[in-house]
């Protein structure tokens, strides 16, 4: 039998709609084990290396809360503004699943780690709105069925538990957005503000983090929520918008043809675009939460807090002025630099060594972003690192090296990971300022062009040019073009 | 040189017996070995032996000895071990289908101490299944006889610790208890048998049951040695968030015999309609003798008692709904060969590896935790328990200790109450308090009924008072 087809409603008729969402995303914390077991969580290792008695769920074994993933979670909670309760408890959320070892998740319910917070949020025409942050809590990772790639997954599903147990902290919104650039502003708002607290590297690509998108539409004006339809499985912030927008035009339909919105959990699904339903409100999971007795209530003492909020790294607001005051660069820039923590990183560490941070400024937003976008690397990943990209500005800025020359060098530092010394010392890349040597190489060019000299002296100056492409022809690039003019002009002058 | 009464062998006498090298601890291995299996099909106390484990520790002990060295607190001592404590290397079935070929890939924390302390780890006994009975029948492999009385139950669920001490197959036995699984089999067994406080004993290693309630504890032939035996295995385990860091007292050393003017509570809920009046009279006269020590005796109320069985086998069975959630064919049980789908697989393994009692206490746990249902039942028992643990708190304020019958009755005949799981929840009903109030008990025997069948007098102690409780306990038994 075939689906019924599913009916999207055109932009005009949504225009009479608001949509309502609100996210949870879930944040891989950076630790060095598990959060209840001393196992590693590592990303990219074989299957099921990564266990113990707690992990595979023994009989007997004991989950032990990891303390750094407890302060991971406060500085997670603290970059985006929560309040941290100092008495938390741990539950147990009740359902089987095959990558769940005990046939319980430990998660938080009623009393979670940190709630009431929020994160600003700025649209591209510069709107700016605050969305509210209901709560972050603690909980552990599942770990990762795979259904095929086997010789005899037609008969089974492999397990793997290597994540099982990974620290995480799922960020539950308000309803506050209301497009889906919003959603999409929000989630780059968390990833960045989470990225710089340190509490994760939000590593979509290795699964650090997850979102799934609650939306409900309802006629403009009217104040009741309309009924909800979770989305699961979008796993990168283009899909979120995708999965939005797919689902805004899939409701309003519905309610336009005078329909019901179930409550639903829904899949989306990043070949089609489309989501399409997983469980119904009737079949979702009694997950019978009930307090973990395993472990006691997690207290977080004044002094532990005092500890954790003074060892917060700058977050991206404070930076971001602190760029434009300290290092004099605009206001746009310092957005772009602040971007991720690794691109701050480096234009500080750059602009600091190089001692001229809008040159640094420009040169990391133009030939670095340009040439990481086409290698397809992270910043991260850079073959110049910023030390190398402040020493080549260094030789730009003393005159070393022309910007036509520091841009090839930069090319070749790029391509072959050499610093740009020894890059200019082979290849002879080296500009000719020394006037002395330009002006043997010019009296030869005057010399023999006698022709062309005569035209210049004739009033005909424009032909000036000529005369510095042939000076260049003779260095092969390498001569200051500043020099080379004012000794042209000299000579020319007779 | 010989082990000549090997069953009626102490501590104690071990360790003077090593010293004196009337025996090596490897004859000692031997010996139980040879009178385990010998003994073992009539008593069905064990479901499996360890005696290459045994025969190992037991050189060591002689290697110390040899060198010169401390060999321990419980050199060359055989121990039984309840088949729900794990053992790295042994089976651990939980006397169920379920785990029938599981092998323990790791040690709980008490035997890791114990084995440190230099005993010998002889078997594994036979339970109820997961812990959950009073009478050993629930065992998904045989039920065990009662040494004292073959036709008669153990009790349960330690019954096979029980009666490995009582037939003097161990001088000492590790149990667990949730609600009475220690102390009510001890009673019925005529041995000693205690129950910690909660948090005493690392629970790291004991297959969960209801983890709020869970306790690991001795079994032995006299007080001094399940005192000492407590004292080896207590203390804060870091693999065990609940296991608590209260500082630990020789319990020997404090088995002085002087209880004068110790003051004993005397609560009258333990005392009415439904007590077997044998049982009644061998616990009075263990009051009285207890008066004749120098203790006072003071008449106190537990007025919530009424309301534990109800209270327990809410949170017991809904914890243990969770707790068994991972025995699901996945890893490392067995897996139901009728099974296409998942939820089959699920299904079917756990209709087939589960009883009939473990299955009866998941489906309670599940309804009791049900959206709905949760504030009525689980949390509503949460509040019960807490007034029974201030009853306590109200009776320790006042009072040294509490004595009380064990049990309403002596040891049952086997099949009696398989068939009312209510009035076999009963048997426990003098136990159970404690355990939801998370202090310490001992069963200590008191004599017998006119048929000859063990009776325990009950002495309860405040939160890790175990050092008052062994030491009236001792005295009791010595007087």
């Amino acid at each position: 039998m075939l689906a019924p087809e599913v009916i999207l409603a055109d932009p005009e008729t949504i225009a009479k709609y608001e949509v309502v969402i609100g996210l949870e995303v879930h944040v891989q914390l950076k630790t060095a084990t598990k959060i209840f077991s001393p196992s590693s969580h590592e990303f990219g290792n074989d299957p099921n290396t990564q266990t113990d008695p707690v992990v595979l769920g023994l009989p007997g074994a004991l989950p032990v809360l990891n303390r750094a993933a407890v302060e991971q979670g406060i500085r997670a909670s603290l970059a985006i503004n929560c309040k941290i309760n100092r008495k938390s408890v741990f539950a147990r959320k009740n359902y089987f699943y095959p990558d769940l070892p005990k046939g319980y998740q430990i998660s938080q319910f009623d009393e979670p780690l940190a709630e009431h917070g929020w994160v600003d949020i700025e649209l591209e025409d510069g709107t700016a709105k605050r969305i509210g942050v209901t709560r972050l809590h603690l909980e552990e990772d599942a770990g990762k069925n795979t259904h095929d790639g086997y010789r005899d997954s037609d008969q089974y599903s492999y397990v793997d538990l290597n994540r099982a147990g990974a620290p995480l902290a799922e960020i539950v919104s308000e309803p506050d957005m209301r497009s889906s650039d919003e959603a999409f502003a929000y989630l780059t708002a968390i990833k960045q503000l989470v990225q710089f607290s340190g509490a994760s590297d939000c590593d979509m690509e290795k699964g650090q983090l997850r979102c799934d998108v609650n939306v409900s539409v309802r006629p403009k004006g009217q104040q009741e929520f309309g009924t909800r339809a979770e989305v699961k499985n979008v796993n990168s912030f283009r899909f979120a918008k995708a999965a939005i927008e797919y689902e805004i035009a899939r409701q309003v339909a519905i309610v336009e043809d005078g329909g019901k919105i179930v409550q639903e959990t829904r899949l989306f699904n990043n070949t089609t675009g489309e989501t399409t339903s997983m469980r119904s409100k009737e079949e979702a999971h009694d997950y019978r939460y009930f307090p973990e007795p395993d472990l006691p209530p997690l207290i977080v003492d004044d002094k532990w807090l005092g500890e954790i909020r003074d060892s917060m790294p700058e977050l991206p607001p404070a930076k971001r002025q602190r760029f434009i005051d300290e290092y004099g660069v605009s206001e746009y820039d310092a957005r772009v630099l602040i971007a991720s923590k690794e691109t701050s990183d480096y234009f500080e560490t750059a602009a600091k060594l190089s001692g001229d941070p809008k040159m640094v400024a420009n040169w990391v937003q133009g030939e670095l972003t340009g040439a990481l976008n086409t290698a397809e690397k992270s910043v991260a990943e850079s073959p110049i690192s910023a030390e190398g990209l402040a020493e080549l500005l260094k030789l730009l800025a003393d005159g070393t090296l022309s910007s036509k020359l520091a841009k090839d060098v930069f090319g070749k530092m790029f391509a072959s990971g050499k610093p740009a010394a020894e890059i200019i010392e082979s290849e002879g890349l080296k500009q000719i300022s020394d006037t002395g040597e330009l002006e043997k190489i010019i009296d030869g060019i005057i010399a023999a062009n006698p022709g062309q000299v005569e035209t210049y002296r004739g009033g005909k100056t424009g032909i000036l040019a000529f005369f510095v492409g042939q000076v260049m022809k003779a260095t092969r690039g390498q001569a200051n073009p500043k020099a080379v003019n004012e000794l042209l002009v000299k000579k020319l002058a007779g | 040189m010989a082990v000549d009464n090997y069953s009626s062998l102490t501590v104690d006498a071990i360790q003077q017996g090593l010293r004196s090298k009337a025996f090596s601890a490897v004859e000692i291995a031997q010996e139980a070995q040879r009178f385990c299996e010998a003994e073992n099909p009539t008593y069905g106390a064990f479901l499996s032996f360890c005696a290459a484990r045994a025969l190992n520790a037991a050189e060591a002990v002689d290697k110390k000895l040899a060198d010169g060295e401390d060999p321990g607190a419980l050199a060359g001592v055989p121990i039984a071990i309840k088949d729900v404590i794990l053992v790295e290397g042994e089976k651990n079935t939980c006397a169920s289908k379920i785990l029938e070929n599981f092998v323990a890939p790791y040690t709980a924390t008490a035997v890791q101490r114990i084995e440190q302390a230099g005993a010998l780890v002889i078997g594994k006994a036979n339970c109820d299944e997961f812990a959950m009975g009073s009478s050993n029948e629930n065992s998904a492999y045989y039920p065990v006889k009662n040494p004292a009385a073959p036709d008669r139950v153990p009790g349960g669920s330690s019954g096979g610790s029980a009666a490995a001490v009582a037939a003097g197959m161990a001088p000492l036995a590790l149990g667990s208890e949730t609600g009475g699984s220690i102390r009510q089999p001890a009673s019925f067994c005529g041995v000693v048998g205690v129950l910690p406080t909660y948090g005493r004993v690392s629970r790291y290693g004991l297959s969960a049951f209801a983890s709020s309630l869970d306790h690991i504890g001795p079994f032995s032939r006299n007080v001094k040695d399940s005192a000492r035996l407590l004292g080896v295995m207590a203390g804060k385990d870091p693999r065990d968030s609940t296991s608590a860091g209260a500082a630990v007292a020789d319990y020997v050393a404090g088995l002085d015999g002087n209880v004068k003017g110790m003051k004993l509570g005397v609560p009258k809920e333990y005392f009415a309609a439904g007590l077997d009046p044998e049982v009644k009279t061998r616990v009075e006269e263990a009051i009285a003798a207890l008066e004749k020590l120098g203790c006072e005796m003071v008449d106190i109320s537990l007025p919530h008692t009424e309301y534990a069985v109800a209270t327990y086998y809410l949170i017991c069975t809904a914890e243990a709904s969770a707790n068994l959630a991972r025995y699901d064919g996945v890893r490392y049980t067995m897996r139901s060969k009728n099974a296409e789908t998942l939820s089959e697989m699920y299904r079917n393994t756990r209709h087939e590896g589960f009883g009939k009692e473990v299955t009866r206490r998941i489906i309670l746990g599940t309804y009791v935790l049900s959206s709905g249902y949760y504030e009525a039942y689980y949390r509503k028992a949460q509040k019960v328990r807490r007034l029974i643990y201030q009853d306590f708190k109200n009776a320790f304020a006042k009072v040294d200790a509490i004595v009380t019958p064990v049990s309403p009755s002596p040891a049952f005949p086997l099949g009696a109450k398989t068939s009312d799981p209510l009035e076999m929840y009963l048997s426990d009903i003098y136990t159970i308090t404690s355990c939801l109030a998370g202090n310490c008990g001992i069963s200590v025997p008191c004599g017998a009924t006119s048929e000859g069948l063990p009776v325990g007098l009950q002495i309860l102690a405040d939160h890790f008072a175990e050092d008052k409780m062994f030491r009236l306990a001792d005295a009791y038994e010595n007087r």
